[in-house]
């Protein structure tokens, strides 16, 4: 890991002092960063996907980054930096970065904007986000098979919809094994804090729950699972070294085929505003190898896995139950149509807790 | 033989004239070192920071816009600190001052209230800062509870209200449950100055803020009362000065800036009420008094300096790949050695040969 | 019963590194020196702790690593401040902006890395003992160091002569001075102490909390210990008391989640700051007149020669 990373800072000082003579020609691709690009979650993944695209198109892109860019009044200026700076076409890579990119998008046409996990878009803005509620249903799956307590331990980081119908489709997986299986849930109210996402999970497992979820940024709840025996679920990115005899999967974000595919349209001109919801079948996020669990475990998981991918199988098919009791609306003829998972904002039968500021 | 530091018998104003160039010279040349180190080219580097961002009239207009909530808290601190009124609370008066502004933008959206809702909105998160000043104020005057922690605290309380805000009642109903109220309407935003760019009228009312300032300390009874208060505080008593009323002044004047400055944020760059709308301006804004000598014109160069460093240090981030932590590392060696070199103003060194007198240790 | 003791377990682990972090501010403050840098001195703590742990593999290593990159932190500030005369706000704010970049830098290469975290203590039949066993003989050396600092500061202020001749200095630095004491010398040493505590709570994070580093990990930690030490009205007892009711107030909101009983989290966050602004009015009220606070704190000292 410290090689690589100094590899890559090495390559990046290299192509920096070359850039000068060749960048004329050169597509120029930029990126906004809500961390640090080490902080182990979001903002890494997405640097390794930036990565990922420079190894791929190295020889015809130049890419830029600015990481740390708070969500607030800072973050419009950084976008029209990097527009300033030459690049054409531009991720921004978290939902607080909407309305700036929107805002920035208006004023440069003939700049192309990406904005991962909006909703709001331009004839030169496009969106992108993952059906990462496929992988939570897997996980729920696994989970139920493996507690032996029955009681799953979720901690959430904010009662958004991206996460709530995480837990939902948790619960859903899960419930097809074991229809009395329960969840408790706590929220942390923040995407990183290692201290206090290790709090929650020690509370979770105090309070009975024997396999640990999580929809925070740190391995820290891994690596206190990993420590008290018990089982859990990585997110955004590969924890198994955190906890080798804890960690069952972990939902992985792959950004970089889609940043290969667009940068490729990009080159070709062939680029064009859409909304791009991957789920398995896209390559936009992948599960980790099923590990600590036994083989009749891992062969459901990788038939659910491949039943989703195949699409004969979807978490929020209907009929759906919600948590008082009456049917969910079935605005997708077979399924919950696209603006109602992406607006989730109910918990599902079984699930004994509310939202909060609901 | 030692080297002791001692007060000059009056400021120097050749060093005054003199310190921030030091400063500034003695920086350039400990991050080249640094630079150097991480193999950058330190002259591309500080070119990148200091002189590219200077060239062109979008990065001048952004300076201005970083500058302007720096510059307004500034100049309401240094009134504090002038007084010897310790008001560090400036972060959270911003925050309730973007809030309680935001309530009007909120609870007039959609309507087809007039022209009157920006007006409101500014005063009354003017108000609304001020009276937030208060609270420690009054703690200090009534209770001699120290001022810089009760402000301090309250800074946190600020941002959890603002937070439960947000993500509670005032939350966008078509915004997907994130914690954003909805934009606000056109009659609720701050104007813009240039067509395309992002200056904004909130630059003019910092302007006239230091202007104000400058003739209050300069040429008001008022201003010439908060400057003996805190520089002699006997002289003052026996003048016959109040300075528990100057506490409650200055601490409710800087409190209704740091307001202003959190609406004219929120309605200005940001358009929307959010968690995180003030990237620590409270805090940088008390470098920004310190840096600018406590005086108006000094807070407004020191306040678009800081906000150079800012912006250059995104360009060098872009142009150079260089680091943010790198940017931060640079902003706080510069801030030291300026401060450092201020404080030659006010004293200098003497090399003394003590006789030996007999040492009365610590134990 | 067993839930008792977990819930004890997670709130000293949580506890320690504000507590350690706030005692070393707490004699700081005693001196007269206010030092609002104890974020950036923490998280340099952070960052020199996992990195010298993880370059030799010993934890004692990366603890003594946290500890000189403290010191060497608040030896900038002690520089500045006693040594120029800089205003002292100012100062640790831009301390931590300093030690924030700094501790980016240093870790950068470390993300991703991890260690064994520090052992608890484990004794035949002892840590056996139900209920209070682990919590009492079962903890990591830091909490034991942090418990002994604690009792070391209160002896070292009420029961030596240079824990008095500290809280002269702290109080009144004129006298102090006229009386002949090394003022900023003695401030010099209080502020390393500082240093040297907030460097051990931030290598307390990495080195046996999350065995990790991550850049930022310290999260505000070194605020609250600011915040802790006001609470305390700066009595070493009293500090004990609030980190742990702090912990307490932490650890028990989210269990309070997972029981299913929802306060709104802000309000419940944003308790231990509106107690402390309460207390600090309450004691400075009950002194008529003056505060609690050392009377000195923050200002300027220039010994006339």
């Amino acid at each position: 890991m410290r090689k690589t990373i100094l590899a890559a800072v090495a390559g990046l000082l290299l192509a920096g002092s070359v850039g000068a003579a060749s960048a004329a020609d050169k597509l120029k691709v930029g990126f906004i960063y809500l961390g640090p690009i080490g902080d182990l979650g979001w903002t890494y993944q997405h640097e390794q996907g930036r990565l990922a695209l420079v190894k791929e198109l190295g020889d015809k892109i130049e890419t830029t980054y600015l990481e740390n860019v708070p969500e607030g009044p800072d973050s419009e200026r950084a976008i029209e930096q990097l527009v300033r700076a030459g690049n054409k076409l531009i991720f921004t890579t978290s939902f607080g970065y909407m309305d700036p990119t929107l805002k920035v998008a208006k004023k440069y046409p003939n700049v192309h904007f990406e904005h991962a996990t909006g909703y709001k878009r331009a004839p030169n803005m496009s969106t992108y986000s993952a059906k990462w509620y496929q992988g939570r249903y897997i996980q729920g799956q696994i989970a139920a098979k493996m507690s032996k307590s029955g009681v799953l331990g979720y901690i959430g980081s904010f009662p958004i919809p991206e996460v709530v119908s995480g837990i939902n489709a948790t619960m859903l997986g899960a419930q097809a094994v074991n229809p009395n299986i329960k969840v408790k849930i706590i929220w942390v109210n923040t995407w990183f804090d290692p201290g206090k996402e290790a709090d929650a999970a020690k509370a979770l497992l105090d309070q009975g729950a024997d396999i640990i979820m999580q929809h925070t940024d740190s391995p820290a709840a891994m690596q206190i699972a990993s420590e008290r025996g018990k089982l859990a679920f990585g997110q955004d990115s590969e924890m198994i070294k955190f906890g080798p005899t804890a960690q069952l999967t972990s939902i992985l974000d792959t950004w970089g085929p889609y940043y290969i595919e667009r940068v490729k349209a990009e080159l070709a001109g062939t680029w064009k505003s859409e909304d791009s919801w991957g789920g398995l079948d896209s390559h936009m996020f992948a599960m980790a190898p099923y590990t600590n669990m036994p083989d009749d475990v891992k062969k459901a998981a990788e038939e659910t896995q491949a039943a989703i991918t195949a699409g004969t199988l979807h978490p929020f098919k209907c009929p759906m139950v919600a948590q008082d009791g009456k049917e969910v609306e079935c605005k997708g003829g077979k399924t919950l149509d696209p603006g109602q998972i992406l607006g989730m904002n109910f918990y599902v039968k079984g699930i004994d807790d509310k939202i909060p500021g609901k | 033989m030692q080297l002791v530091l001692e007060k000059r018998a009056e400021r120097s104003n050749t060093i005054a004239l003199i310190s921030p160039l030091i400063a500034i010279g003695l920086t350039i040349a400990t991050m080249s070192i640094l630079f150097a180190i991480l193999g950058k080219n330190p002259l591309l580097a500080l070119h990148a920071y200091f002189i590219a961002p200077l060239t062109d009239g979008y990065s001048l207009q952004e300076i201005a816009v970083k500058a302007t909530p720096l510059v307004m808290i500034a100049i309401g601190l240094s009134l504090c600190y002038l007084a010897n009124a310790w008001n560090i609370g400036a972060e959270g008066q911003f925050l309730i001052g973007a809030v309680a502004g935001s309530w009007i933008a909120v609870k007039t959206q959609g309507t087809d209230a007039g022209a009157w809702v920006l007006p409101a909105m500014l005063v009354l998160a003017a108000a609304a800062g001020a009276l937030y000043a208060l609270i420690p104020a009054i703690c200090k005057v009534k209770f001699g509870a120290s001022e810089i922690l009760t402000s301090l605290m309250l800074v946190y309380v600020a941002d959890l209200f603002l937070d439960y805000l947000v993500r509670g009642p005032w939350r966008d109903p078509q915004g997907f449950n994130f914690p954003t109220t909805a934009e606000f309407d056109p009659v609720a935003t701050v104007p813009l100055l240039i067509e395309g760019g992002r200056l904004h009228l909130g630059s003019i009312i910092a302007l006239l803020v230091v202007a104000a300032a400058a003739i209050l300390l300069g040429r008001t009874i008022k201003g010439f009362e908060i400057r003996v208060v805190g520089a002699a505080p006997r002289a003052a008593r026996f003048g016959g000065f109040n300075a528990n009323q100057l506490i409650i002044l200055t601490f409710a004047v800087s409190g209704a800036l740091a307001g202003l400055a959190g609406i004219i944020e929120v309605a200005g760059p940001v358009g929307h009420l959010q968690p995180g709308i003030s990237p620590g301006y409270g805090f940088t804004a008390i470098i920004v008094a310190f840096l600018g000598r406590l005086n108006p014109l000094g807070i407004l160069i020191a306040g678009l300096f800081l906000a150079l460093t800012f912006i250059g240090g995104e360009q060098a981030q872009i142009a150079m790949k260089i680091p943010l932590d790198v940017t931060k590392v640079f902003q706080g060696i510069l801030l030291f050695y300026v401060l450092a070199c201020d404080s030659l103003i006010l004293y200098r060194f003497r090399l003394v040969f003590p006789n030996r007198q007999v040492a009365r240790g610590a134990g | 019963m067993e839930l008792v003791e977990a819930i004890i377990l997670s709130v000293l682990a949580a506890s320690t590194p504000l507590l350690i972090a706030a005692t070393g501010e707490l004699v700081t403050e005693r001196s007269g020196v206010l030092n609002l840098g104890v974020e950036g001195m923490m998280i340099m703590g952070a960052a020199c702790g996992f990195a010298g742990a993880w370059f030799t593999g010993s934890i004692v290593i990366g603890a003594l690593c946290g500890i000189v990159a403290g010191i060497l932190m608040s030896l900038i500030f002690a520089l500045m401040t006693l040594g120029l005369a800089v205003n002292q706000v100012a100062t640790g704010l831009a301390l931590t902006i300093l030690g924030v970049g700094l501790s980016g830098l240093i870790g950068a290469g470390l993300v991703g890395e991890r260690i064994t975290p520090a052992a608890h203590l484990d004794l035949p039949v002892l840590t056996g003992i139900p209920l209070i066993g682990r919590v009492v003989f079962g903890e990591d050396a830091f909490v034991y160091v942090s418990l002994a600092l604690i009792i070391g500061v209160w002896w070292f202020l009420y029961r030596t002569r240079a824990g008095l001749v500290l809280r002269a200095c702290g109080d009144n630095h004129v006298s102090a001075h006229a009386l002949g004491y090394p003022v900023l010398r003695i401030r010099t040493f209080a502020v390393m102490f500082g240093g040297a505590c907030a460097g051990l709570a931030g290598a307390y994070l990495p080195l046996a909390y999350t065995p990790f580093f991550i850049p930022g990990m310290t999260a505000g930690r070194g605020w609250i210990a600011l915040a802790l030490v006001v609470f305390s009205s700066w009595r070493p007892g009293r500090l004990v008391v609030g980190a742990y009711l702090f912990g307490a107030v932490t650890i028990l909101q989210l269990h309070a989640q997972g029981w299913g009983i929802g306060v709104p989290s802000q309000f419940m966050s944003a308790l231990p700051y509106l107690a402390t602004v309460i207390v600090l009015v309450l004691l400075s009220r009950a002194r008529t007149g003056g505060s609690t606070a050392p009377a000195a704190l923050g200002t300027v000292f220039v010994p006339d020669r």
